[in-house]
């Protein structure tokens, strides 16, 4: 049920953003930012017409979706929240989306960092220009932190009077960033601290949890004029980066991707991850088997396997992400660059 | 007349001598015996037991003169406010298939039960302090006994001795079923007797024999008792036992026949000068159809018959204190010849005992299951079973069931303690009842964690273990017992305390278990950091370049060395310049 109702709040919320962009996009060609020759990279409603019929079936059909349901993990109810979150953001209530902010932290800690990309759109659909000496910019902060923190007090004091201790918050808070449990899982922290030193243990449980939060202000400076791609690249940050990660939340960022479909022409290694991903999926039930029920492979074996998926995982984002940006690049600049002499011209980044 | 006035200053001194005062000489008694009862199959029991018994107040700290109680332990049960204590360090595991209900049983290793007294304020911490000056005194590792094994049972193990209230928040049991025993855990146990080993029984404790053996179990109870029947006052009772039990087929050539000699290597020359009872008591029951009591040479000093667990046994006493022992020879070795060998393979059926045994394949998950039989005809009787798993195995305690007969028994009182990573284990107890004639099943599910490599014993792959469970029952027994006066009775009668006379309390242990955890492996700490952060780095490089930089058009490049060389190749190859 909780799948469904991702479904469809994900598909409404595509259906929104896609008018937005086409707005966004129609506002910048008359306003003459963009380069004459760009009229292939232009993306017109046709095509975007089925993008959230894709997004949606993306998410109900996704085997990573299928499984995490089989499983009855609560990761379905995280993704719902998250879902509804991006819902209520693209449609601008920013109570709304407080609230189901609140609420996802509530549960894991990690959509923290996703207060930062709502806070972006809300500005840029509120037409507040971010400068940071401007008033009415840190207004509309203040507001959307106060509601968000209010909703998120509102609920812990809500679970601590269900309870009557505050026992609960080392419980669930604690035990996300100290990460005492090592069953092994998907991510890169279970083997880590399993093989750590004891010496060192704090220091490296620090530096990977700060690994999750880090990322958010770069992006939001590089990404402040496109929220919602910020937003989908710091939802496969935290997926790929929490302590306990499910392939539910790699499902969730996952069904992201038709809606950059545009992109496509501009992927580099788009077949090599796909196929390092889908092998990597069918190997973790193997040597999973193999290690712990037939006895003949080794721990190794299996973290070989998280490693090489988790390294896939993040060259998918950061192709999407060089992608997105070499896209930007060519709509300001024109798609046939040509150097002084004439010939055509290579892109690097420099 | 002046004669008459001297003896009587005489008696009046001698009377006035021990009179009432902190420093007069507490009276103590040591009392020793040891009982050897050939079991099925050829094997033989010996157990021994020394039991100082001191009419003193321990707690209240007038004691400055210690004679036959150890200063040890006393000074231990003074300064920590101890109320009972019980220490066991076994090898070895008693087969109550084969061998029939255990006198006194103690689970493999080490097992500290200890009742502390009421004016102890912070209990956990005389725990520790306990545990680690017994490992001292006795040579052994109990200063692994922490928090993570150790339990509050609030069911079993009630206080032997003498007690005012029960708080179950006073007791604390942990056992260590990893601990082996040994000489320098016999040595220590031996310098607390009174006569050490150079006199009486304790002769024929020599550690390359008994050691040689099927099961090895010593142990030490320390519990307040009462100083007459009228209980006005308190004393406190040392209790030392070994029960060692060895397989005569194997060191006897062949022939069930045994003699102190043959299993201790020592005989018997006099009793301890300390000692005021000291006595061998041979189990000469019959064990054949005949009802003919064995023969044991030399001739016994008396007889005595016991009802003893249900069982109406008669026994050859040998009175090491009375000087017809030996008068024929200068030491006694008892020896018993079978007359008919076929006659002790006759297996007595126990009415209670139990197995546990872990089911399931493969690193994951596993179930543990805990068959008890009652073998009694027609009467049924509760148990209380007491289990106590470490932390790593989690236990689904939604998978627990008991079943009996095919149907399934509820337990009348279940108390269950979850476990803390890193902190405590699971304490599980529960009241089962047992029909007569029946065989129950209990059977739990539980699923295995990964630890921290520094948490791995060094023998990672030979497994962890879980300590045994404890069955206590009051069992009922088929011959009623009459109530019999606790100072004259045999001490291996009056440990545990029998209320009434149709029922005797038993306490069993179950097999511990040993449980294999998925290990990672151990040879890769430096390699997973650099990998794993290899990984993070792919992530913070990529990211970094993508973030930091922006896109330009690429400068045509004057072309380093590299590519000029090439170019200088190429014309002359004809082949056009890069």
């Amino acid at each position: 049920i909780t799948d469904v109702l991702t479904a469809v709040a994900l598909y409404l919320a595509i259906q929104d953003f896609n008018k937005v962009v086409f707005k966004k996009q129609k506002l910048l060609i008359e306003l003459d930012k963009y380069a004459p020759d760009v009229a292939e990279l232009i993306r017109t409603p046709m095509e975007m017409h089925y993008i959230p019929l894709k997004v949606a079936l993306f998410y109900l059909l996704n085997p990573y979706t299928v499984m995490s349901c089989v499983a009855k993990s609560t990761c379905a109810i995280n993704n719902t929240v998250v879902a509804f979150f991006i819902l209520a953001t693209i449609k601008g209530s920013a109570f709304l989306s407080a609230i189901f902010l609140a609420l996802a932290t509530y549960q894991t800690l990690y959509p923290l960092t996703l207060f930062a990309p709502a806070l972006l759109y809300l500005l840029q659909r509120q037409f507040i220009p971010i400068k940071l000496k401007s008033k009415s910019f840190w207004l509309y902060t203040m507001q959307y932190a106060a509601l968000y923190l209010c909703s998120l007090v509102v609920i812990i004091c809500l679970s601590f009077f269900l309870l009557n201790s505050w026992d609960f918050i080392p419980s669930v808070y604690g035990f996300i960033l100290s990460v005492p449990d090592l069953t092994p899982n998907i991510g890169l922290f279970w083997y880590f601290f399993a093989e750590m030193f004891e010496h060192f243990s704090l220091f490296f449980v620090c530096v990977f949890q700060i690994n999750v939060f880090f990322y958010t202000i770069p992006l939001a400076i590089k990404l402040k004029e496109h929220p919602m791609f910020f937003m989908f690249v710091q939802i496969a940050i935290i997926s790929i980066f929490k302590s306990y990660p499910t392939v539910g939340d790699i499902a969730l960022y996952m069904a992201f991707l038709p809606v950059w479909s545009h992109l496509y022409r501009f992927l580099r290694n788009i077949f090599i991850l796909s196929c390092v991903l889908i092998v990597c999926s069918f190997l973790f039930p193997v040597l999973w088997h193999l290690w712990i029920y037939a006895g003949s492979a080794n721990s190794n074996f299996y973290y070989a396997i998280t490693l090489t998926f988790n390294i896939g995982q993040i060259l998918l984002i950061s192709d999407y992400f060089y992608a997105f940006l070499r896209r930007e690049y060519y709509l300001t600049h024109g798609l046939h660059l040509t150097r002084q002499d004439g010939t055509e011209a290579m892109l690097v980044l420099k | 007349g002046g004669m008459a006035a001297e003896l009587l200053l005489l008696l009046l001194l001698l009377a006035a001598g021990p009179g009432p005062g902190p420093g007069r000489a507490q009276r103590d008694a040591l009392r020793e015996e040891l009982l050897l009862s050939p079991l099925p199959a050829g094997d033989v029991a010996a157990t021994f037991q020394f039991r100082t018994r001191w009419d003193a107040d321990l707690q209240r700290g007038e004691v400055s003169h210690y004679r036959l109680f150890p200063k040890a332990l006393g000074r231990l049960v003074a300064a920590l406010g101890v109320r009972e204590l019980h220490l066991a360090l076994t090898q070895g595991f008693w087969r109550t298939q084969a061998w029939g209900q255990p006198p006194l049983q103690a689970p493999a290793g080490a097992e500290l039960w200890v009742w502390f007294q009421p004016t102890v304020t912070d209990v956990d911490k005389a725990w520790k302090e306990l545990s680690n000056i017994l490992s001292g005194i006795f040579c052994a590792s109990l200063n692994f006994i922490d928090s993570t094994n150790t339990v509050t049972p609030t069911a079993s193990f009630k206080p032997l001795g003498l007690a005012n209230g029960t708080d179950h928040h006073l007791l604390r049991y942990a056992v260590l079923p990893r601990e082996v025993v040994c000489t320098e855990n016999l040595t220590p146990w031996k310098k607390l007797l009174p006569c050490g080993s150079k006199a009486g029984l304790a002769v024929l404790l020599k550690a390359e024999r008994l050691f040689h053996s099927s099961y090895h179990s010593q142990a030490v109870h320390i519990r307040p008792v009462c100083r007459d029947a009228s209980c006005l006052a308190v004393s406190w009772e040392l209790r030392q036992t070994l029960t060692v039990v060895f397989d005569t087929f194997a060191s006897g050539q062949g022939k069930k026949d045994w003699s102190l000699f043959k299993m201790f290597s020592r005989t018997l020359t006099d009793a301890c000068p300390l000692a005021s009872q000291s006595k061998v008591y041979v189990d000469i029951s019959p064990k054949n159809k005949e009802k003919e009591l064995l023969e044991v040479s030399p001739p016994p000093t008396s007889v005595h018959e016991a009802v003893v667990q249900g069982d109406k046994r008669t026994y050859a006493v040998y009175d090491l204190l009375s000087p017809l022992l030996f008068n024929t020879s200068r030491s006694l070795n008892v020896q018993l010849k079978w007359q008919r060998p076929q006659d002790s393979s006759e297996l007595p059926t126990p009415v209670l005992h139990a197995q546990r045994y872990v089911s399931g394949y493969g690193l994951q998950t596993g179930e543990i299951s805990t068959l008890i039989y009652n073998t009694h005809p027609y009467r049924a009787f509760p148990v209380l079973l007491l289990e106590t798993v470490p932390w790593y195995l989690r236990l689904y305690v939604h998978t627990l069931t008991i079943i009996t007969k095919g149907k399934e028994n509820k337990p009348s009182y279940i108390h269950y303690q979850p476990a803390q990573d890193r902190r405590r284990p699971h304490l599980l107890e529960m009241l089962i009842q047992l029909p007569a004639n029946s065989i129950t099943k209990i059977t739990i599910q539980f699923e295995r964690a990964l630890l921290k490599w520094t948490e791995y014993t060094p023998d990672p792959n030979h497994g962890f273990y879980v300590g045994s469970s404890v069955l206590s029952a009051l069992v009922p027994s088929v011959i009623a017992m009459k109530d019999v006066d606790e100072e004259q009775s045999p001490l291996f009668t009056s440990l545990f305390p029998s209320s009434d006379g149709s029922s005797y309390f038993v306490r069993l242990y179950t097999e511990p278990l040993l449980v294999n955890l998925p290990t990672p492996d151990f040879s890769m700490p430096y390699n997973v950091i650099c990998l794993t952060c290899t990984v993070v780095a792919v992530c913070y490089g990529s990211f970094y370049n993508l973030l930091t930089r922006t896109f330009h058009v690429e400068e045509p490049s004057r072309g380093g060395l590299a590519k000029r060389l090439a170019n200088i190749i190429r014309k002359f190859r004809g082949v056009p310049p890069l």
